[in-house]
C-alpha cells in the first residue's frame, strides 16, 4: 500500500541534523512506494530543502515564520499540524531528539493518534509496518504496529540507514503560509554548556569516563581522544555523582542512551545501570585496571591497564592512523 | 496551589529482565517509583511547602501500585489516586493512559502538573505532553529548575546538555529531568502518617469512560531480549603493543575507525 509520509527536517545551527536524513530513510520504508514529503519549519530554512530532496525526499513543504526561529512546542505544533491538514498524510516521522521528544506527543495528542517513540528499526512484514524499539533501557526490545490512524514514529539517531545522497535529484519545493499565534512558552535565553562540537546522542564515537577518571581534570585525556576520533565525551553516573563532570554527559538508565559505532569505556566498572545506556553500541572497548570489572563482559575488546597510560597512547596511535589514511 | 503528580510504578533499575509467555516476567521482581517521577514528587512537595496548597499523586495501573503511592504519601504528598484499569483494559498504550489522566484532571483546576520526563520501562516519554495537550495547557519537558512567582513561571529546560531558560505561566505541566532536585527518602513519621492519608481508587466507570474511548492506537506484537554478546577479546602483552593491536583491530576487523 503506497502511502504519503511526512518527515520533519530538524535544523540545528543552520544545518539539517543527520537524524533527519535517517528519518527520510524510515519514511521511505513506511511509504512503500508512495511519496516522502519533507517539512521544514523556521525563520529562514528554504535553502535546506534541496538537501532533503538530494537525500531522498520527493518534495518539500516549507513553513517560514519569524515565530519559528526558535523551537517552541506551541509554534512547531501549529506548523506541523497545518502541513498535516493540507497534505493529509498517512505517515509522519520525526527524529527522537530533544525536539522530537517534546513535539511529537503534542501532535499525537492533538490528532488522537498513536505514536511509536524511539524506533531503532522498521520493516514491512505481512502487510504491516513493524517498528522495533528498545524497552527497559535496551534490556529488551518490542515490536509494535499502529492499529488505528496515522502511522507516526520518532526514530533514534544512529540506527536507521539514510538513503544514498544523489545530487542530481530534483523535487518540488512549495511554501505554506501559517499564522503562528499564542506561544505560551517563551525562550528567554539559551545557555550552551560543555557539549561543544559533537552531540552525544548522535555521535559515531563516544569516549566515556567513570569513577576511574578520578577528577575533573582526569577527563582531559578522554576529551583529546574524542576529538581525534570526531566523537563526544560521556560519563557514568559515578563520575557525575562525584562531580567530575556535568550530568548532561551521563549515560545510563537515568541519563542518555547512546548507540554509537564505537564506545570506549575508560575506568567504568560496568554497573547494570550504565550498561542499560550503552550496551547496544556496535563495538565496545573497555579500558580498566580491574580485570574482574563487569564492563569486560560486554566489551568486544578490552585492555587491562591504567586509563591515564592507555588513553594518551591510543590518542597517539589514532593520530598516526589518520595521518596515514 | 493545586498540584498533581503523574506517577508510574516501574521495575527497579537493577533488575535483570527475562521473558516468559511472550511477556516481561514480573515474578519476584522489585518495583519502585519511576526514578524521574521521584524528582516530580519531590518538586511538587517543595512547591507546596513554599507556596501552600496540596499535592495529589495519581497513577494509572493495578492495585499493586498502591505500595508506590503510599511511598509518595510518605515522602510528603497529601493525597493519592489510583485509577485501576486492571479489570477493564487488556492492552493499553500512551494514548490510553493520557486520555484517562486527562479525563480525571479536566475538572480538577490543577495549577501545576508534574511528571517524570520518561519512564524507565516503556521509555516513550509521551504521557506528560499528551495530557497537557488534552487539557489545553502549556508544557515544558525535561526541566532542571522551576521558579514560580505569582502566575509567572520561569523554567530551565535541558536540551541535549544545553539549557533553555523559558518563561511561561500557570496552569502548566512540566516533566522532570535528573538534576531538578534531590528526592528525599520517606521518614519514619512520614511512613506512619502516610497510612492515614487518603488513597482513592477509581475505575473507568467513575470517569464516565468506556473501553472504546481509550482503546490503544498501537499494539505490541512481540517482546524479545537482545542477542547475548560473545565474550570479548582481552588483549595481552606489552601495553604499547596492546594499544597498537587495538587500533588495528578497530580499523581492520571492526572497521569502525
Amino acid at each position: 500500500m503506497a502511502r504519503k509520509v511526512l518527515v520533519l527536517g530538524e535544523v540545528r545551527d543552520g544545518q539539517l541534523r543527520n537524524v533527519s536524513y535517517e528519518a527520510v530513510g524510515a519514511a521511505k520504508t513506511i511509504a512503500e512506494g508512495g511519496e516522502v514529503v519533507g517539512v521544514l519549519l523556521g525563520a529562514s530554512v528554504s535553502s535546506l530543502a534541496v538537501e532533503l530532496i538530494q537525500n531522498g525526499a520527493d518534495r518539500v513543504v516549507v513553513v517560514e515564520n519569524d515565530k519559528l526561529a526558535q523551537y517552541t512546542s506551541d509554534g512547531y505544533a501549529q506548523g506541523v499540524l497545518a502541513v498535516i491538514e493540507s497534505e493529509q498524510p498517512e505517515g509522519l516521522v520525526i527524529g527522537h531528539t530533544s525536539l522530537g521528544k517534546d513535539l511529537s506527543p503534542r501532535i499525537a495528542g492533538k490528532l488522537s493518534s498513536g505514536l511509536i517513540s524511539d524506533v531503532t528499526s522498521i520493516e514491512v512484514e505481512g502487510g504491516n509496518i513493524v517498528f522495533t524499539r528498545p524497552i527497559y533501557s535496551g534490556k529488551a526490545f518490542e515490536k509494535k504496529i499502529v492499529t488505528d490512524g496515522l502511522i507516526f514514529a520518532t526514530v533514534r539517531p544512529n540506527n536507521i540507514a539514510p538513503l544514498e545522497k544523489d545530487e542530481s535529484r530534483t523535487g518540488d519545493v512549495s511554501t505554506l503560509s501559517v499564522d503562528i499565534k499564542d506561544l505560551r512558552t517563551i525562550i528567554k535565553e539559551v545557555v550552551r554548556k560543555a557539549t561543544e562540537g559533537v552531540d552525544l546522542s548522535e555521535a559515531k564515537v563516544v569516549v566515556a569516563g567513570g569513577r576511574g577518571v578520578k577528577s575533573e581534570d582526569g577527563f582531559e585525556p578522554l576529551k583529546e581522544l574524542a576529538q581525534v576520533l570526531g566523537g563526544a565525551v560521556g560519563a557514568s553516573r559515578g563520575a557525575c555523582d562525584a562531580e567530575y563532570c556535568d550530568y548532561s554527559l551521563q549515560i545510563g538508565q537515568t541519563g542518555k542512551v547512546v548507540t554509537p559505532d564505537l564506545y570506549i569505556a575508560c575506568g567504568i566498572s560496568g554497573a547494570i545501570q550504565h550498561l542499560a545506556g550503552m550496551s547496544n553500541s556496535k563495538v565496545i572497548v573497555a579500558i580498566n585496571k580491574d580485570p574482574e570489572a563487569n564492563i569486560f563482559n560486554v566489551a568486544d575488546y578490552g585492555i587491562v591497564g591504567d586509563l591515564f597510560e592507555v588513553v594518551p597512547m591510543l590518542t597517539e596511535e589514532f593520530k598516526k592512523l589518520k595521518v596515514n589514511a | 496551589m493545586n498540584i498533581f503528580v503523574l506517577m508510574k510504578r516501574t521495575f527497579d533499575t537493577e533488575e535483570k529482565i527475562s521473558i516468559s509467555g511472550g511477556k516481561i516476567n514480573e515474578d519476584g521482581a522489585e518495583f519502585i517509583i519511576n526514578p524521574y517521577d521521584e524528582y516530580a514528587i519531590e518538586e511538587a512537595i517543595q512547591v507546596r511547602d513554599a507556596q501552600g496548597g496540596e499535592v495529589t499523586v495519581i497513577t494509572v495501573g493495578s492495585e499493586e501500585a498502591e505500595k508506590q503511592l503510599r511511598t509518595a504519601l510518605a515522602m510528603g504528598a497529601d493525597k493519592a489516586v489510583l485509577i485501576n484499569t486492571e479489570d477493564d483494559l487488556e492492552y493499553s498504550d500512551q494514548f490510553t493512559t493520557a486520555k484517562i489522566l486527562a479525563e480525571y484532571l479536566k475538572d480538577k483546576d490543577a495549577d501545576l502538573i508534574i511528571g517524570g520526563n520518561v519512564a524507565i520501562d516503556g521509555g516513550s516519554g509521551q504521557v506528560g505532553p499528551r495530557v497537557a495537550e488534552l487539557l489545553n495547557i502549556p508544557y515544558v519537558t525535561t526541566i532542571t529548575n522551576l521558579e514560580i512567582n505569582g502566575s509567572t513561571v520561569t523554567v530551565v529546560r535541558d536540551v541535549e546538555g544545553d539549557s533553555e531558560v523559558i518563561e511561561t505561566s500557570l496552569p502548566l505541566l512540566v516533566t522532570a529531568q535528573q538534576g531538578l532536585n534531590e528526592p528525599r527518602y520517606p521518614s519514619l513519621p512520614g511512613i506512619m502518617k502516610a497510612k492515614k492519608k487518603p488513597l482513592d481508587e477509581l475505575e473507568l466507570d467513575d470517569l464516565d469512560l468506556e473501553e472504546d474511548d481509550v482503546e490503544a492506537k498501537t499494539k505490541t506484537i512481540e517482546i524479545y531480549l537482545p542477542a547475548q554478546k560473545q565474550a570479548g577479546k582481552v588483549l595481552e602483552g606489552e601495553l604499547a603493543d596492546q594499544v597498537k593491536e587495538l587500533v588495528s583491530l578497530l580499523h581492520n576487523e571492526a572497521k569502525v575507525v
